[in-house]
C-alpha cells in the first residue's frame, strides 16, 4: 500500500508541476463563469414564454433540468478529456520515452504501478468532475431556482464514468503509442455519446434496431449509460407535462439504467482493470 | 552462494529476428564483467532480460538465485538504461527520494548525498533533470541505479554521453563498486574503457556469446619488436620466450640493441577477430 501511495504521490506531482491543474482551473472559471452568464440568461428568457398556472409548465424546471443537462455533458467532456491526458502514454509512450523502465525494475512491480496510476488518475478526475458538477448545480440554482433531483448521485455515476474513461486509457495505453492512444479513446468516447444519441432517436421513432444499438452500446461502454442515467435521475421526481416537455428536449430523453447500470459500470471497472494487468505483465518494455 | 548473475541459454526472438540465441553467462559476487558486441548483437537484450524488463523466449536468467522479473531479482539489482530518461521536472534529489522509496532503502538524505558525491553531482542536487546536460543526467542515472545499494548492477552505456574526465569519474566509481564487492555488468563499446576496468570480458555476436575471458586471457603474444641503431624490426609470430634469441642473435651480427617490447592482441583486435568469425 506505501508502494501504492508514492507512485500516487509521484503522478499527482508531475500534474502539479507541470501546471496542470492550474491550466485546468483557469479554463475551467472561464467555462462556469460563461456557464453561470448562459443560464441566468435562459432563465430570465424563457420566463416570459408561459405562465406556470396555465399549462401546468414550469419554465424553470425545463430550463434549469435543460442547462444542467448541458453542463453535465460538458463536465463529462472535460473530465474524459483531462483522463485521456493523464494517462495516454502511461505504459508505452512512457516507456517509449525511457520514462517507465528505471519504475518497473524496482521492486514495486508492474501490477503496482498501474493500480497506482489508475488511482492518481482517476483521483484527479473524480474531484474534478465533483467540483465542477457542484459549481454548475449552485449556479443552476442561484440563476434561476432550480435544483436537480438526486444531485449527489447523478455527481457520483458521471465520476464513475470518467474513470471508465480512465480506465479504458490506461488499457490503450499498454497497446498503443501515447497519440495513437489518445486518439482512440477520443473516438471511443465520440462513438459511445453517437450510440447514446442514435438510441434517444430509436426510442422517439420506435426504432428497434436503434434501441438495439443503444443497448449494446450501453455494455460495451458504460460510461455513457451512467451519463443517461445521470441526466435521467435529476429530473426523476418531475412528471406531467413538465416531463413531456422535458422530454421533447435534447437532454430529456434520456432513459434510466438504475442499479443495473451502475453494477454493471464496477463489473465493467474491475474488468477492464484485470486485463490492462494481465497485458501489461506480459508486456515486454524494449 | 548463487551466483550474483546466470543465463542459461538464454534465448529471444523477436519475430523471425534472433537477437540471442543459447547465451550462457555466469557472474560471480564481486566480479565487473564487459559485456562487448558490435550494434544489434543482443548484449541490452540480454540486460533488459535480466532486469524483468523483457520476457525471454527460451532460458532463463537468475538474480542472486531469483528468476529474473521476481520482486526478490528486482530489489537486488541497480539498472542504468543506455536510452536513460528521467522526468524532466524533478530535481536531482527528488529523483534519488523517490528511487528511495521504491526500493525501500531506510538511508535518506546521507545515502542520497554520498551518491551525488559519488557521481559528481552535490551541488547540482535541487536542480531538475530539464536544466542538466545529457552527460549530468547520465551520472544522475548511475546515482539512481546505486540507491538502496543493490549487489547486482546491470549497466548500460554508462559512458554514452560522457566527456573524457566524466568517464574517468565512472571509471574511478567502478573500481570502487568493485572494492565495496558489488557485481556489476558492464555493457560498453568503449573497449579501452572495459578493458582499464574489467575482470572478464564476454563478447556476443549476432545473439550468441563468442568468446569469454579476462583481457590478459584473451589477448595472445604476436610478435617481439626490437629497436636498433640501424631501425626498429617486427618479429612476427614470436613469443616472451624467444626475446633472448632474437636479441643475442642481432648482437652477434653486430646491431646495437636499445630496447626489446613483446607485442600482444589488444583487445580491439580480439574483439574484431570475435565478431568478425
Amino acid at each position: 500500500m506505501n508502494d501504492v501511495a508514492v507512485i500516487v504521490g509521484y503522478a499527482l506531482r508531475e500534474s502539479l508541476r507541470r501546471k496542470v491543474f492550474l491550466i485546468v482551473l483557469l479554463l475551467s472559471c472561464a467555462f462556469l463563469a460563461l456557464y453561470g452568464v448562459g443560464a441566468w440568461r435562459a432563465f430570465r428568457d424563457t420566463a416570459s414564454f408561459v405562465s406556470p398556472d396555465q399549462i401546468g409548465l414550469d419554465s424553470d424546471v425545463v430550463t434549469g433540468a435543460t442547462v444542467l443537462g448541458l453542463a453535465m455533458f460538458a463536465t463529462l467532456f472535460l473530465g474524459t478529456v483531462l483522463a485521456i491526458f493523464l494517462t495516454l502514454g502511461v505504459v508505452r509512450g512512457d516507456a517509449e520515452r525511457g520514462l517507465l523502465q528505471p519504475l518497473v525494475v524496482r521492486p514495486v512491480g508492474r501490477s503496482t504501478l498501474i493500480v497506482a496510476r489508475f488511482i492518481a488518475a482517476a483521483v484527479v478526475c473524480g474531484v474534478y468532475v465533483v467540483v465542477l458538477f457542484a459549481a454548475e448545480t449552485v449556479i443552476t440554482g442561484l440563476a434561476g431556482g432550480w435544483w436537480p433531483d438526486h444531485a449527489v448521485l447523478a455527481g457520483g455515476e458521471l465520476v464513475v464514468a470518467v474513470a471508465v474513461i480512465v480506465a479504458l486509457s490506461l488499457l490503450g495505453s499498454v497497446f498503443l503509442s501515447a497519440t495513437a492512444n489518445g486518439i482512440a479513446v477520443f473516438m471511443v468516447f465520440g462513438g459511445g455519446l453517437v450510440a447514446g444519441l442514435l438510441a434517444q432517436i430509436g426510442r422517439a421513432i420506435g426504432s428497434d434496431t436503434l434501441r438495439s444499438i443503444g443497448r449494446w452500446a450501453s455494455l460495451a461502454l458504460p460510461f455513457e449509460a451512467l451519463y443517461q442515467d445521470s441526466l435521467h435521475v435529476i429530473t426523476s421526481g418531475t412528471s406531467g407535462f413538465n416531463r413531456f416537455a422535458l422530454e421533447l428536449g435534447p437532454f430529456g430523453g434520456s432513459v434510466g439504467g438504475g442499479a443495473e447500470v451502475r453494477a454493471w459500470a464496477v463489473v465493467y471497472l474491475v474488468l477492464v482493470g484485470a486485463a490492462c494487468l494481465a497485458a501489461f505483465a506480459r508486456r515486454d518494455l524494449p | 552462494m548463487p551466483p550474483a548473475l546466470a543465463a542459461r541459454g538464454l534465448g529471444k526472438h523477436y519475430g523471425s529476428i534472433r537477437a540471442l540465441d543459447g547465451v550462457d553467462l555466469e557472474l560471480a559476487e564481486g566480479d565487473l564483467v564487459g559485456l562487448l558486441g558490435p550494434n544489434g548483437a543482443g548484449k541490452s537484450t540480454l540486460v533488459k532480460i535480466a532486469c524483468g524488463l523483457v520476457r525471454p523466449t527460451d532460458g532463463s536468467v537468475d538474480i542472486c538465485g531469483a528468476r529474473a522479473g521476481s520482486a526478490a531479482a528486482r530489489r537486488s539489482l541497480g539498472y542504468l538504461a543506455e536510452l536513460f530518461r528521467f522526468p524532466g521536472w524533478v530535481t536531482a534529489d527528488e529523483l534519488l527520494v523517490l528511487h528511495q522509496r521504491l526500493a525501500g532503502s531506510r538511508g535518506g538524505v546521507a545515502e542520497r548525498t554520498e551518491l551525488l558525491e559519488l557521481v559528481g553531482l552535490v551541488e547540482a542536487r535541487d536542480r531538475r533533470v530539464e536544466e542538466m546536460s545529457k552527460g549530468m543526467q547520465q551520472r544522475l542515472g548511475l546515482a539512481q541505479a546505486l540507491v538502496g545499494s543493490p549487489p547486482v548492477l546491470l549497466l548500460d552505456e554508462p559512458t554514452s554521453a560522457l566527456d573524457p574526465s566524466g568517464r574517468r569519474t565512472v571509471r574511478e566509481l567502478l573500481e570502487e563498486l568493485r572494492a565495496r564487492g558489488h557485481t556489476v555488468l558492464l555493457n560498453s563499446h568503449l573497449l579501452s574503457e572495459v578493458e582499464l576496468v574489467c575482470d572478464r570480458v564476454a563478447i556476443i555476436s549476432r545473439g550468441r556469446l563468442v568468446t569469454e575471458g579476462s583481457p590478459a586471457e584473451l589477448s595472445r603474444e604476436r610478435g617481439v619488436e626490437v629497436e636498433t641503431a640501424s631501425g626498429t624490426r617486427v618479429f612476427e609470430r614470436a613469443t616472451r620466450a624467444d626475446a633472448p634469441g632474437i636479441v643475442a642473435r642481432l648482437v652477434a651480427e653486430g646491431e646495437q640493441v636499445y630496447g626489446v617490447r613483446v607485442l600482444s592482441t589488444t583487445l580491439e583486435d580480439v574483439y574484431l577477430e570475435a565478431v568478425a568469425e
